[in-house]
C-alpha cells in the first residue's frame, strides 16, 4: 500500500482580487521528508504556506495534509501542525516558558506531561537557562528559537517554517537550522520550509521546489537539479544557478508550465524540460 | 513512514477543549498583567479626576436631581462603568496590533477556535476593569462617599463589570474585524466612546434626558451596567435580573460576532 503523503496539493490556485499569487501548483511531500519551497520575495511561497496551514481557505484545487481535506478537516489538520511564521512574533510581555506553555495548553498537552514537554522544547532550543526571562529581552535569534520551541511542544507531524531565518545574522541562522535538523532527526517529522537563501536549502532539504511568479518551476533534490544543469561550460552549478535557469526573467507563465516537472536525475530530462 | 495523527475532539468533548483554551488565553492575560502592574495604577488617574473634579463640582451645583442619593454616590458607579468602557473599547486595536505582529496568525493555526481567543481577550478587559471597581471604591471611601461594604455585593459588582467590559471589548474586536486597520479603528473608537457614555445614565438619571436620548439609553448596554452597579453598590431600587440578563446576552452576542469576523483579520 502506498503511504499517505504528508502534503498533497493538486492544481492549487490562489488569487487576491485580480492578482494570481499561486498559479496551478501541484506538489506532493512524503512523510518524513524535508522540502524547501524556494523563490524570491513575491514568488507565492507564503500564500502556499497560508493555505497549507489552513489560515487561508482553499480557493481552487485540492489540498490534503496526511490525507485530511484542508477544506473540511481544518481542526484535525491543526492538531498535527507546528508553524513558525515569517515575522518574529512572540508575546514579549510573557517569559519564554509562559510563551511555550501557552502553546502546550492550546495543543492539549496533558497536564501531567506539560511541564516536562515545555522543558524539553526549551532545552532542545537551548533556552532553558533563560526560560524565566521576559521574551522581550531576547535577541532575534533567541526569539526565533523560542518560536521553534512553541511549534515543537506538541511534537507535530508536520512542521511548516516560513522564512525562519529572515533578518537573522549568519550565526543565528546556523543555530536555527541546526536545531531544526536535530528535531527532524529525533522525531522524524515532515518539514516544509520556505526560504530565499539557496545555500541553506541546498544543505538542509531532501528536495526543493522552485517557485517564481506563483508558478512552480521545478521540483527535485538539490543534487539532481544541479546535476541536470551541469555542462562543460558550467561543471559545478549552484542551486542559485538552477533557480536562475528555471526562473529566467523573461519566462512567461506558459513557458514555465512547460518547464514544470519533477526533475528526476538525468541531464537528458533537464534538457527536455528546457 | 507511519504517522500517528491526532484527531480533533468530536461532539461534547469539543466543549471541554473550548473551555480549556479559553482558560489558557485568560491565564496569559493574567500573566501579562502580573509582569506589569503599573498599567492598573495609571488607569486609575482618569476615574479619580472624574470623581474629584467633575463629581465634586457638580455635587455643589445641585443641578442634577438624584433623589435621596447624594450626587457623588450616584456618580461613582457611573464612573466605574465609564472607566471599564474606556479600557474595553480599545481591545480591537490590540487585536489588530497582534495581527500586525504576526501573533494572531500563529494562534489561528493552533486548534484554538476563534471564540476561545475572543473570550480570553474579553476576560482580560474584565480583569483590568475589575481593578477599577477596587480603585474607585477606595477613592470613594477616602472622599466619604458611602458605597456598600458587603463583600457579596462588591463581588456582584465585579461580575457585572466583567460582563459589561466583555461586551464592549467584543464590540471593539467586531469593529476591528470589519475595518481591519488600526488608524481607522482608533478613529471609530474615539467616535463611539463619548456617545455611548453620554447616551447612558452614568452621569445623570434617565428621567432628565430628552425622549430621543432615553431611547438611545434603553438600547445602550452601558445603562444596564450602571443600573446594576447602582443597585449593588448603593442599594437603589432596580431590576438587577433584567440588567444582568441584558449584559449576558450582549456579551454572548459580542463573542459570537467578534469570533465570526476574526478570521477576516488574518486574510
Amino acid at each position: 500500500m502506498t503511504p499517505t503523503p504528508a502534503i498533497e496539493c493538486r492544481h492549487l490556485t490562489h488569487r487576491y482580487g485580480d492578482f494570481t499569487a499561486v498559479d496551478d501548483v501541484t506538489l506532493e511531500v512524503q512523510a518524513g521528508e524535508t522540502l524547501g519551497l524556494l523563490g524570491p520575495n513575491g514568488a507565492g511561497k507564503t500564500s502556499v504556506v497560508r493555505v497549507l496551514t489552513t489560515l487561508t481557505p482553499v480557493q481552487h484545487g485540492e489540498v490534503r495534509i496526511f490525507g485530511l481535506d484542508a477544506r473540511r478537516d481544518t481542526m484535525d489538520i491543526r492538531h498535527n501542525l507546528g508553524y513558525v511564521p515569517q515575522q518574529l512574533s512572540i508575546e514579549s510581555a510573557l517569559t519564554g516558558r509562559q510563551n511555550v506553555d501557552l502553546f502546550a495548553r492550546l495543543y492539549d498537552v496533558p497536564r501531567k506531561q506539560r511541564r516536562a514537554r515545555v522543558d524539553e522544547a526549551l532545552s532542545a532550543m537551548q533556552l532553558l537557562d533563560v526560560a524565566e526571562n521576559l521574551a522581550g529581552t531576547y535577541s532575534g535569534g533567541m526569539v526565533r528559537r523560542l518560536e521553534l520551541a512553541q511549534a515543537l511542544v506538541n511534537r507535530p507531524s508536520l512542521l511548516i517554517l516560513d522564512e525562519p531565518t529572515v533578518g537573522l545574522d549568519p550565526i543565528a541562522r546556523d543555530g536555527v537550522w541546526s536545531q531544526v535538523a536535530d528535531m527532524q532527526a529525533e522525531y522524524g517529522m515532515t518539514v516544509l520550509l520556505t526560504t530565499h537563501y539557496m545555500e541553506e536549502a541546498d544543505a538542509l532539504c531532501d528536495r526543493v521546489a522552485l517557485m517564481h511568479h506563483g508558478v512552480l518551476r521545478a521540483v527535485g533534490s538539490p543534487h539532481d537539479l544541479k546535476s541536470a544543469l551541469s555542462s562543460d561550460a558550467s561543471p559545478d552549478p549552484t542551486l542559485e544557478d538552477v533557480f536562475r535557469h528555471y526562473a529566467g526573467s523573461d519566462l512567461t507563465a506558459d513557458t514555465a508550465r512547460r518547464h514544470l516537472g519533477e526533475i528526476r536525475s538525468s541531464r537528458r530530462a533537464a534538457r527536455r524540460a528546457s | 513512514m507511519p504517522v500517528d495523527l491526532i484527531r480533533a475532539p468530536r461532539g461534547i468533548r469539543r466543549a471541554g477543549g473550548l473551555l480549556r483554551r479559553m482558560g489558557a488565553f485568560a491565564l496569559v492575560e493574567l500573566q501579562k498583567l502580573s509582569h506589569d502592574r503599573s498599567e492598573l495604577i495609571t488607569r486609575m488617574v482618569q476615574p479619580a479626576l472624574w470623581l474629584l473634579i467633575f463629581g465634586q463640582t457638580f455635587s455643589r451645583l445641585h443641578v442634577i436631581d438624584t433623589g435621596n442619593v447624594p450626587y457623588l454616590a450616584f456618580l461613582a458607579p457611573g464612573i466605574i462603568a465609564q472607566s471599564a468602557l474606556f479600557i474595553s473599547i480599545f481591545y480591537g486595536i490590540q487585536i489588530v496590533w497582534d495581527r500586525d505582529a504576526g501573533i494572531l496568525a500563529k494562534l489561528m493555526v493552533t486548534p484554538a477556535p476563534a471564540s476561545a481567543l475572543i473570550t480570553g481577550k474579553a476576560f482580560a478587559a474584565g480583569v483590568r476593569s475589575v481593578a477599577q471597581v477596587v480603585g474607585v471604591m477606595v477613592i470613594a471611601y477616602l472622599m466619604g462617599i458611602h458605597l456598600t461594604a458587603n463583600p457579596v455585593r462588591i463581588l456582584g459588582a465585579m461580575a457585572v463589570v466583567v460582563l459589561g467590559s466583555a461586551f464592549f471589548a467584543c464590540l471593539s474586536m467586531t469593529l476591528a474585524g470589519l475595518v481591519r486597520n488600526r488608524d481607522r479603528l482608533m478613529g471609530i473608537g474615539q467616535a463611539i466612546t463619548m456617545p455611548l457614555f453620554f447616551a447612558s445614565n452614568a452621569l445623570y438619571p434617565v428621567e432628565v434626558m430628552p425622549q430621543w436620548l432615553r431611547w438611545l439609553s434603553a438600547v445602550n448596554p452601558l445603562s444596564y451596567e450602571v443600573n446594576a452597579l447602582r443597585a449593588l453598590l448603593l442599594g437603589t431600587p432596580g431590576n438587577t435580573l433584567l440588567d444582568v440578563g441584558v449584559l449576558l446576552v450582549a456579551a454572548a452576542l459580542g463573542v459570537f460576532t467578534a469570533s465570526t469576523l476574526l478570521r477576516r483579520l488574518v486574510r
